[in-house]
Parts: C-alpha cells; structure tokens; sequence
C-alpha cells in the first residue's frame, strides 16, 4: 500500500503517459494530409467531413467528456455560420479566417448564456432546454428576414480570399485546406483541453455530480466553461460551412442536424476525441451511397441504424475500433506493466 | 377574442389527448419517448385512408384509428421498447429519433409528402354564431369528445382497480413490485393504451393540426412542453398545461404574428429554469 504522497508521481506520470501522441495518431492525420494531394477530385466531400467532424467534435466535448446531453446543437451552429454569413455580407470583417474567429467568439458568448439553462434539472430538461433554444434561433432566423434573409437563406455572401491570397475556387481546393487545418489545430487544441487536468475534472464530473463536488470540483463553473468551449468549436463549424458554400440556411438550424451529429458521434464513439472525425467519414460515405439508391427515403435507413445500434448497445458497437486502440496502446506503451495499458 | 378563447381551448384539450400517454411513460418507466408523436401520426393516416379511400363514416373511423395506433403501440412496446427501458437516457433519445426518422420515411414512401385532409360530413364544417362568439363546429365536437376523455381518464384513474395500480407504480416502481403488482403488464396496457389515444388525437386533429410525414417532428416539442411544463405525476399537470399551451400559441400567433412560436418556447424555456420538475408537480424527486 503506497502513502497518497508516493502515489502523486505514479499518477501524474500516467496522465502524461495517456497525454503522449500515439503513433496512430500521427499516421492519422498523415493520412488526412495525404487525402489532399491523393484525391483531389473529392474535395468537395471532404471539406463537408472535415466540418462534420470539427461539430461531432464539438458535441463530443460535451457529451463524451462533461455527459451533457444536447438536442440542440446546431443552435450553435446555426449562429455562428450565420454570423460569418453576415459579416461576410457586409463586408464587416472580409478576411476569413479573422470573421471565422470573431463568430466562433460570438457563439462562444451565447454558450456562454445558454449554459446557464443547462445546468440545473435532469437530463429531460436539458434534452428540452437545448432543443428549445434550437428552435427558437431557428424562428429567430426566420422572422428578422431583413436582416437573414428568413426562408430564403442568407444570400449574397462573398467570401474574400484567405489570408488575401488564396481564393475559394468551385472545385474546393482552398476550402478543404482551410478546413482541415482548422479542424486540426483545433483538435490539437481539445486534445490540450481534455487531458490538461480541467478535461479530467470534467470527466469526474460526468461520472458523479455529487461526488466531484465533494472532492472539491467547482461543478458548475466546470461545465459552464465547457458548454462554452464547445459552443466556440461549433460555431467555428458552422462558419466555415457557410464561408466554404457562401451560403447559409434555416437548415442549418434543423432538428435533424442535431439529431445526425448524435449519430455521427455513435458510429464513432464518445468520450474519445477520434469519434467525431471517424463517424464524420463514416456517416457521409453512408449518406452519400444511401441517397444515391433512395435520394428520398434516407433518413430511414439512418433511422433503423440508431434503433440497431441501440439494441445491440453502444459499447458494442465501438468495440470494433478496440484492436485499434489496443493496437495503439500497445505501440505507445511497449515495455511497460500491463496493469498502465489498461485505458481508462 | 373568445373565439380565440374557444379556439385555443380546442387546441389545448387536443393537446392533451395527444400527449397524456406520453406524461404516463415518461412518468411510470422514466422513459424518454420522443417517438410518441409517430404514433399520433399512425392514427391520423389510418382515418384518412379508411374515411377517404375507403369510405367509412368518420365516427366509425375514430375508434379504428384508437385500435390502430394501441395494436401498433403495443406490438412494439412488447419487441423493441422492453429491451430500451434500462438503458441510458442518451439511449433512449437516440432510439426513439431512431423510430421518428423510420416513421417519417416511411410514411412519406406510402402515402406521400404532401399534406392530407380528412373528409368531414358535411353537418361538421362551418361555424355557427352564440352571442357574438364565432363557433367552430369541428371545434366544438373535439372539446366534446376530448372533455370526456379526460374525465373518463380522471375516473379510470382515480376510481378503478388498475387507475390504483397505476398510480402506485409511477409514485413508486419498486415498492409496487413489492406489493404484487406486476408492473410491466400495467406499464404494457398504459403504453397501448396512450398509443392508442395518441392516435384518436391524431386522428381528430388532422383538421387542426395538418397531417403529413414530418408530423412527429413538428409536434415532438409540443408533446414535450405538455409533459415537463405539467409534470408527470399526476394527468391534470399536463391537462392545464395543455390547455394553457394551447390557448397561448392560438392567441400568440394571433395577437403577436411577429413573434410566431417564439412565445411559445420562452415560456417553455422560463418555466423550465424556473421549476425544472414542472409547474403542477409535487416536488417529489425522481
């Protein structure tokens, strides 16, 4: 039996050790690199993954690691690619990457706001507060049309080229750099967050409430910062579809979109940050062979895969991507006890 | 105005009967059924189909549409709900989106997207005047048929033996089981049963509310704002709820067609922060 002070180095060299980038990881994202120069004729697609991704990622953040349950998501989504749409439009802020920053801020403000409903009551309130804030930017979109264009869509918008060199071309060269370099660093970034010991707190937090509170985790202020955050990463999202597109929409706003980043995220996993960008690639090569054989009729078959995944269980689902990870694990911690591989 | 009045109590008291099976789940089974509306909608199409193609009067049809919509409720209640009970809530919103998004194209594969109506008789169109009130008679025979409802629903529950078994087991599972009470068979029936119901409000108001495949999304929120504004302790938490929802969409979008809906999901959102277990609930923690 080790005293609590012996035990302090053990359990901060484990964090680090879970902290370290796997190789796997690095052969990711060379891959993802690689889909740049290897296929360019799919980039279109790909810009369309990369945002899904950065979304799930941001759902994830709440979901996977504070267990928030939102119905709402693309509330934030909506906002933000309403904002860059706007700022866009008017030529407030032309630059794209500085309007992409400004309305993931902006969002982030309204995270921010919104948190405070979220916080209190059971899961059912909070599945009705997020839907309800959805809905309710949806109408807002749809009676200010002076300003959003209503059910039209915001139309109009011209994107300046990035950084005032590279122009947005048809074929979405441009666009899928910009997008995933932005879900990269971004990624990177909740990376930080989710192994820095904030992440781990929240993960306390979604196991039990009431016991992280006894331990001395300020409970509400915890999740408070990480709707915000992940308000931030959804907004960005959104804004980067609508700069990619020039266009934004009540759709962006819809109940489905919520509903399918809830999926995207359980093809993938959650409470594991490679979930999002796995179900993105995965859900849109699926929609996109679906809605080739019933352009129509796909949601149902989105529909059978949720009730199937739900009756199989979710953890057995995501077993298929456990020789993955066990893989990695293995790769990363070679030589060490058996007892440390175990991921938590 | 109190044709608003008499509208939006319609409206409301429809509500209710749309939504009282889902108060009963949510509350006995803690269960978060956001596919209720499907069910609503089963039996709205099932009118259709029988009074306009098939022809049956449209009083014979309604019961139909009640069998219809609790034979369906129960066959999945029995294979698919029964294994979802235990599991997490996420489960349970992901499930149930699941069956609103199977329902939806399935629906719109069979009967197409555009909106239908029901064929009334011709006695029920138009409305008469009392007093300067403009009464609608379509209206009125849904106050009639919903206004007996409930008071057949309050005395089934608080007069017979299975309304005693019920309340027993959504003020306590556990300590019903204990009792004798085989719960899942009560739960089974209520779940029909609600089904059931939610498919007689469906059926009755296509009129009202419009009927085509994207029903169970457009009124998911509706069915849920009944439910967590009333609590689901008792039935007259979601019955004044419904018809204070009711009442305030007609006159909202009446006196303020600005805002739409808008109002609406304030309201929603306010009551909520402000009594998170609901306006009418007894405080009990669940």
């Amino acid at each position: 039996m080790s005293s609590p002070a012996r035990a302090l180095p053990q359990v901060s060299a484990r964090f680090a050790n879970r902290a370290r980038w796997h190789p796997l990881e690095y052969a990711f994202w060379l891959c993802a690199l690689a889909s740049f120069f290897v296929m360019p004729g799919w980039h279109l697609i790909l810009t369309e993954i990369a945002i899904l991704a950065l979304f799930a990622l941001s759902l994830d953040l709440i979901l996977g690691y504070a267990g928030i349950i939102s119905l709402g998501h693309a509330a934030f989504f909506g906002f933000g690619a309403y904002v860059a749409g706007l700022l866009a439009k008017h030529g407030i802020i032309t630059e794209p990457l500085l309007a992409l920053l400004v309305a993931g801020f902006a969002t982030m403000m309204l995270g921010f706001v919104t948190s405070f409903l979220v916080l209190r009551g059971s899961d059912l309130t909070r599945i009705m507060v997020t839907l309800g804030v959805a809905l309710m930017l949806r109408e807002v979109a749809n009676r200010y049309a002076w300003l959003t264009g209503g059910a039209d869509g915001l139309q109009g918008v011209e994107v300046q080229p990035l950084l005032g060199i590279f122009r947005f071309d048809m074929f979405g060269h441009t666009a899928y750099a910009y997008s995933l370099g932005t879900l990269f660093v971004l990624f990177a970034l909740a990376r930080r967050i989710v192994h820095s010991p904030f992440g781990i707190s929240l993960q306390a937090i979604k196991a039990n409430p009431l016991r992280a509170a006894a331990i001395g985790i300020p409970v509400n202020s915890r999740l408070i910062a990480i709707y915000a955050v992940a308000a931030f990463y959804a907004g960005i999202a959104g804004a980067m579809l609508t700069q990619t597109t020039a266009f934004a929409s009540l759709a962006v706003f819809d109940f489905d979109r919520s509903a399918d980043l809830l999926l995207v995220l359980i093809i993938g996993g959650t409470g594991y940050l490679y979930g999002g960008p796995i179900g993105a690639i995965i859900f849109k090569v699926m929609q996109d062979y679906l809605s080739g054989l019933t352009p129509q009729y796909w949601p149902f078959w989105i529909g059978m895969l949720l009730v199937v995944i739900v009756l199989v269980g979710r953890e057995r689902i995501s077993s298929w991507t456990a020789p993955i990870r066990m893989l990695a694990a293995r790769l990363s911690l070679r030589g060490k006890p058996a007892a440390e591989v175990r991921r938590a | 105005m109190l044709t608003i009045l008499f509208d939006g109590i319609a409206y409301g008291m429809l509500l209710f009967v749309l939504a009282c099976g889902l108060a009963v789940t949510l509350g006995l089974m803690n269960f978060v059924n956001l596919a209720h509306g499907a069910f609503a909608m089963a039996g709205g199409y099932c009118t259709v189909v029988l009074v306009n193609r098939w022809g049956v009067p449209f009083f014979a049809a309604l019961p139909l549409a009640f069998l219809f919509s609790a034979a369906i409720g129960f066959v999945l209640e029995r294979t698919l709900y029964i294994h979802v009970y235990r599991k997490s809530h996420l489960d349970q919103v992901l499930f149930t989106i699941g069956l609103v998004f199977m329902s939806v194209a399935a629906v719109d594969y069979t009967m197409g997207s555009s909106q239908v109506f029901v064929r009334l008789p011709e006695w029920l169109q138009g409305q008469f005047n009392v007093m300067g009130v403009g009464i609608g008679r379509y209206r009125l025979l849904i106050i009639a048929i919903c206004g007996a409802l409930t008071l057949a629903l309050q005395l089934i529950l608080s007069r017979t033996r299975f309304g005693s078994r019920l309340r027993a087991s959504v003020d306590d599972a556990r300590v019903a089981r204990g009792l004798g009470i085989r719960v899942n068979r009560v739960f089974a029936l209520t779940f029909a049963f609600g089904s059931g119901l939610a498919g007689l409000g469906g059926a009755l108001g296509s009129e009202i509310l419009g009927l085509d495949p994207t029903f169970p999304l457009k009124y998911m929120i509706y069915f849920m704002i009944v439910v967590t504004v009333g609590g689901t302790s008792s039935i007259t938490g979601p019955f004044l709820a419904s018809l204070l929802l009711g009442i305030g969409d007609v006159a909202g979008k009446y006196y303020l067609p600005t805002l739409g809906s808008f109002v609406i999901y304030t309201i929603m959102i306010v009551v909520l922060i402000w009594r998170p277990q609901g306006l009418f609930a007894r405080g009990a923690a669940r």
